[in-house]
């Protein structure tokens, strides 16, 4: 996030897109809408499902799945018919303007409309509350929503086009917002845990960075970027990869078709899976290494609002499981011993030594200690001892000098409806449950709310496709197949069903779509195409096929 | 900033605050119940009655705002006779089986009937209908025990905004409950026990109640990226019960229902508690020397064709262990985790 949560409540409006927030984010939620109920801040949600924060919303964008930049540039369109946008902050502090605004010419309302499906004056009445909201300034709020598309990267700066057209970046209850949907998903990109940045994305390509963490791990380190999780599932199945290590992730589940990468992990020659339960991934190694939970361990998480908050050991590891630093440490350790090399780089006694370490090579966290956090947060960057944090980045400057506007255009999602597969199948979160299931399947109370997979349908499909309430279905894509239980409900717009993927026995993603954002490699896991059908039916054209 | 005396003291109010909110912030204690410090003022209890130059009757310090110069009593005999009163009309329908309550030691009303020096019933007990609703798989409502201050509905309202419940009913009939009267589990409740939280008394209480913890400590939830800071409280190695962290500004001591309720996972018996091997095709218990050997003689055979994946739910330090194993030990950039999914 550009700006921290608590600037929420300071917005005048805020836009909420690709995020079912009192779901994903609940308590982020609050904030959305303690600022509508009790500051008079205006909302608006862009969504193709009926989502909690509707009923908060002054305007709701349905756009259809899939057509975010189209939504957004319509928007800017109506920003800049209108004159509504901040010609001074853009002139000041932007590059890239009149480019840009060439390519935004052409989404004119009805142009948008025939896109997204929304009507021009929704879109107009969406965009003046951006642009002019009742005080302060307007914040974007989004998840993956705008980024598990194969435009994700194009759906960001859509968002980002918006926001410095209207002068929000870089200002109180401004911003844009990712909301991050794990404790610290942040905190691992911000590590290096991506194949073409060190720690405080330090590129591995420039040769400066490389040469400083060469020096300070005593080792040469290679200068091509490597492979991101889809390509290295691919890299898997050609053969270019033969071991992988796999620390508290559980792609079999997660990651988009699933199926083929149950095969890519098959095909391995040597997989160590280090977790807290044998999860599915586990089930398939070599080797489990059993880790510790986050009450068994010290260290830190990154939060969305980029703050580095101190986690403590509440009880000792489980078992003779141990604390996840400690077994890569010891990992990394008889490894360099077995290369013949010398052994050194990974003797730590605490976690506050590693973060020693990594506040010497990272100039975002230099300031960030064990010491200090016990006294609260920091968000970083914080450069030095001193530093009191940034919880609002961009004031004054963009980091990069001026803030670049990119023109992008509509692509619709790789896979569309057909005759075959209907339906568009969109994926998410229950409030119930995370991620896999791992965790919250183990927690009796939640499976007691939530118990199973069930496929959101809209009552018009249910009818046509005679689908009854509680039924179970059949529901298949190009790539695989599930049976679950029908729920209908008219939350989910026709022609489009919804499914969790917190449940290993439906396993939601062996019907997802393995497109990928030429960009950031994201898989486009919110769109394809899928069939649903009653089970007789699908028995039926089984033995007749 | 207005000031105003306090028993005789000093105290600085900030702009809007109310006498309760100046007098404790100052360290000057007036009984209450009804108040909570995340809550608009409400002036249900009228335990925090006090007495103030000018005006007339006992106002609610919680509901009077603070103006200049107001000279303000908070302990006087007519108060302390007012407030006893009050109480014991708040505990002649309140059962007395503190001993087998769960909420017995944390119980706000407890505290207060204390501190009020109340020690004998001297109004007959009225007997409320009692009203059980167990429906919520993480905690139980007991009417009979509700002092109707509010704080609940209120917390539903003003706090989580998903207006669950309400008071419903009449007079002596009023009570708590969900739209129609249906037990919680039917009702728009979303479980995320901010109601439980604020309830001084045992009319809400943990289903699952072990017993009050001897510690707590601070630590970050481990589910979404908000980053809200709770306290475990713990009773030797096992989690009893969990608290929001009040200090926190993004989540203000707020927390969801996975957060207040989901760890039932850290002691569940299907944790992994040592190294597997396969071997013939079944994984298999062994020593962490056996395990740590193979894994080592593996990787440094498959150098130059690895890849990690690291873990957004373990911490930096963890992280960047594994990808400085990745880089500097197996010689390739080939680290990614879910950022993507």
């Amino acid at each position: 996030m550009t700006n921290p949560i608590s600037d929420l409540e300071r917005a005048g409006c805020i836009l909420v897109i690709g995020s079912n927030t009192t779901v994903g984010h609940p308590i982020i939620a609050l904030r959305i809408k303690k600022a509508v109920r009790q500051h008079g801040a205006k909302l608006i949600v862009a969504n193709p499902k009926y989502i909690d924060l509707c009923e908060e919303a002054d305007v709701w964008l349905q756009n259809r799945s899939g057509t975010d930049v189209a939504l957004l540039n319509g928007i800017a369109w109506v920003i800049l018919n209108e004159g509504l946008w901040d010609q001074a902050y853009v002139d000041e502090r932007t590059e890239g303007f009149a480019e840009w605004r060439a390519a935004v010419e052409k989404y004119t309302p009805d142009v948008v409309q025939d896109i997204t499906g929304v009507e021009p004056d929704t879109l107009r009445a969406a965009a003046r509350l951006y642009a002019r909201p009742p005080f302060g300034n307007s914040a974007i709020a989004y998840t993956l929503g705008i980024t598990l598309h194969r435009t994700g990267t194009d759906n960001v700066f859509a968002v980002a086009n918006l926001a410095m057209l209207t002068g929000n970046i870089g200002v109180e209850g401004g911003g844009v917002n990712p909301l991050r949907g794990h404790n610290n998903v942040q905190g691992a990109c911000d590590m290096g845990c991506l194949p073409n940045v060190f720690t405080g994305y330090q590129p591995v390509a420039n040769a400066e960075a490389r040469a400083k963490f060469e020096a300070a791990w005593g080792a040469p380190l290679p200068e091509a970027p490597g492979l991101t999780e889809s390509e290295i599932m691919a890299a898997v199945h050609e053969g270019r990869i033969r071991a992988m290590y796999i620390m508290g992730e559980n792609p079999a589940v997660s990651d988009a078709d699933a199926n083929h990468v149950r095969q890519a992990l098959e095909n391995l020659d040597f997989l160590v899976v280090q977790d807290i339960f044998l999860s599915e991934t586990a089930q398939m190694a070599d080797v489990v290494l059993p880790g510790a939970s986050f009450a068994e361990k010290d260290g830190t998480f990154t939060s969305t609002e980029r703050r580095v908050q101190r986690v403590r050991q509440a009880i000792p590891p489980v078992g003779s499981s141990r604390a996840d630093w400690q077994i890569v440490a010891e990992v990394a350790s008889r490894t360099l011993e077995k290369l013949g090399r010398p052994v050194a780089g990974f003797a730590f006694s605490h976690p506050s030594e590693i973060m020693a370490e990594i506040a010497t090579l990272t100039p975002s966290y230099g300031g960030i200690s064990f010491e200090r956090l016990e006294s609260g947060g920091l968000h970083w960057p914080c450069p030095d001892a001193g530093h009191p944090g940034t919880p609002r980045l961009h004031i004054g400057r963009f980091t990069r000098g001026r803030g670049r506007f990119t023109p992008v255009r509509h692509i619709p999602p790789a896979e569309m409806p057909d005759a075959e597969y209907p339906l568009f199948l969109n994926t998410g979160r229950l409030l119930y449950h995370f991620h896999t299931g791992t965790l919250t399947r183990r927690v009796k109370g939640l499976t007691q709310i939530a118990p199973e997979a069930r496929v959101e349908i809209n009552p018009r499909d249910a009818e046509r496709l005679e689908i009854a309430q509680g039924e179970t279905v059949h529901v298949a894509s190009r790539r695989g197949q599930v049976f679950v239980k029908a729920e209908l409900t008219d939350r989910t717009p026709p022609g489009s069903v919804f499914m969790s993927f917190h449940f290993a026995e439906v396993l939601t993603n062996a019907l997802t779509s393995p497109a990928l954002d030429p960009v950031a490699k994201a898989p486009e896991l919110k769109v394809c195409a899928v069939r649903v059908e009653k089970v007789e039916k699908e028995i039926a054209n089984a033995s007749s096929r | 900033m207005p000031t105003i005396t306090v028993d005789g003291q000093g105290v600085e109010a900030r702009p809007g605050q109310t006498v309760l909110q100046a007098a404790l912030a100052a360290n000057i204690y007036i009984p209450n119940l009804c108040y909570a410090e995340d809550l608009a003022p409400y002036g249900a209890c009228r335990l925090c009655i006090v007495e103030i130059d000018g005006m007339r009757g006992l106002p609610a310090a919680c509901s009077t705002i603070a103006t200049e110069g107001m000279v303000v009593r908070t302990e006087t005999p007519a108060l302390m006779q007012a407030r006893r009163m009050t109480m014991e009309l708040l505990l002649s329908d309140h059962p007395d089986n503190c001993l087998v309550c769960r909420k017995n030691q944390r119980c706000e009303l407890q505290r207060m009937a204390a501190y009020l020096g109340i020690s004998e019933r001297r109004l007959p007990r009225l007997e409320r209908p009692t009203a059980f609703d167990e429906s919520n798989p993480f905690f139980d409502r007991d009417l009979e025990k509700c002092i109707l201050c509010g704080r609940c509905v209120r917390a539903c309202d003003e706090v989580t905004q998903v207006n669950a419940i309400d008071y419903i009913y009449r007079g002596f009939a009023t009570k708590i409950g969900a739209f129609l009267d249906q037990p919680l589990a039917d009702s728009r409740c979303v479980s995320c026990g901010e109601c439980l939280a604020s309830c001084p008394t045992g009319a809400l209480v943990e289903k699952s109640y072990y017993g009050l913890p001897d510690r707590e400590v601070l630590t970050v939830c481990t589910y979404c990226g908000s980053g809200c800071s709770l306290y475990l409280q713990m009773r030797g190695d096992k989690i009893v019960g969990v608290r929001g962290d009040p200090a926190n500004d993004a989540s203000e001591g707020h927390l969801c229902v996975k957060g207040r309720f989901g760890y039932d996972f850290a002691n569940h018996p299907d944790r992994l508690t040592a190294p597997l091997i396969r071997k013939n095709g079944a994984l298999e218990p062994a020593s962490w020397d056996e395990a740590l050997d193979l894994v080592a003689s593996k990787l440094a055979e498959h150098k130059g064709a690895f890849a990690g994946l690291a873990s957004a739910k373990c911490t930096n330090e963890e992280n960047y262990l594994l990808q400085k194993f990745t880089r500097a030990v197996m010689e390739t950039n080939n680290i990614d985790h879910c950022a993507r999914r």
